[in-house]
């Protein structure tokens, strides 16, 4: 079960229409390491990794929809006073014919999301280990989009997120710690 | 319409930061006794800040109206889960 909380994780401001840094946002909105498939990733994963772990999936897993909220903000308030022009300087046009500017889960290229892009092996170290470099990657796209944008308020909200991403993984590392322990600690007996 | 919306007075925008750090500090202790469940000073924050939120977002609420659907906030009349704005809107 989930409830819905009226508001953002963390504030989402721009200080510019902007529909082009909009088109490489949506790397993180329906990109392979973007939110959508974190937190699909690892709300899949819980139902077989062992019990130690699973609250920290369903908590991580929980925090990504908010992050995937916050990136969609970012590309509807980049994007609702563009006009076609501006949509079609932005390399939108493509994506403008098919949705107008409802948000689609796409990447910056507009690659329809797919499962493809996500794993669950059931071996729950190999599981985590993706985590981890799910958690990475996204970190890089993070620092890549800052650069792509002198909007200093835009930028405010990306480096919360990529902090987060660097919090998210110290934590799936120490997951992957108590599951060694613990099969260490089975051993002996 | 020269009223000014609720949500368009710094006293809101502060509001909300206030509990956005609340929350946040909640989160942050939750993941972090996700891999780190015996410590107890972490638990005694955890609980305190839960309490501190609790109180926090009641005061909230009551100005700006309920924050959880399925009714885990009051509503007023008519129905204000539904009125603007929604987060994205903020």
């Amino acid at each position: 079960m989930w409830v819905y909380e009226k508001k953002l994780q963390y504030p989402v401001r721009v200080s510019k229409c902007d529909p082009h840094m909009a088109k490489l946002l949506l790397e993180q909105y329906g990109g392979a390491d973007g939110e959508l498939a974190a937190a699909l990733r690892y709300l899949n994963q819980r139902y077989t990794i062992p019990d130690k772990v699973i609250g920290l999936l369903t908590d991580i897993g929980t925090e990504e929809f908010a992050h995937l909220e916050m990136i969609a903000t970012m590309i509807y308030k980049l994007t609702k006073d563009a006009t076609v022009e501006q949509l079609q300087d932005a390399g939108l046009d493509a994506h403008y014919v098919s949705h107008d500017k409802a948000l689609f889960y796409s990447n910056a290229a507009g690659v329809p999301w797919t499962a493809a892009y996500i794993q669950a092996k059931g071996d729950p170290i190999a599981d985590l280990y993706e985590d981890i470099a799910a958690e990475e990657k996204a970190r890089a796209t993070y620092q890549w989009l800052i650069d792509m944008t002198d909007d200093v308020d835009l930028q405010d909200s990306l480096k919360f997120l990529r902090e987060r991403e660097i919090v998210h993984s110290l934590r799936f590392q120490e997951a992957v710690e108590i599951l060694k322990e613990d099969r260490n600690t089975k051993k002996i007996f | 319409m020269n009223q000014v919306h609720p949500f368009q007075t710094p006293e809101y925008h502060h509001m909300l930061r206030q509990l956005q750090e609340l929350d946040f500090v909640c989160l942050e202790l939750n993941l972090y006794l996700d891999t780190h469940p015996g410590d107890t000073q972490a638990i005694n924050q955890f609980n305190h800040f839960a309490y501190e939120r609790m109180k926090f977002a009641n005061q909230f609420q009551e100005k700006y109206g309920p924050l959880l659907n399925y009714g885990h906030s009051f509503s007023g009349v008519p129905f204000t889960w539904v009125e603007t704005p929604w987060p994205w809107q903020v």
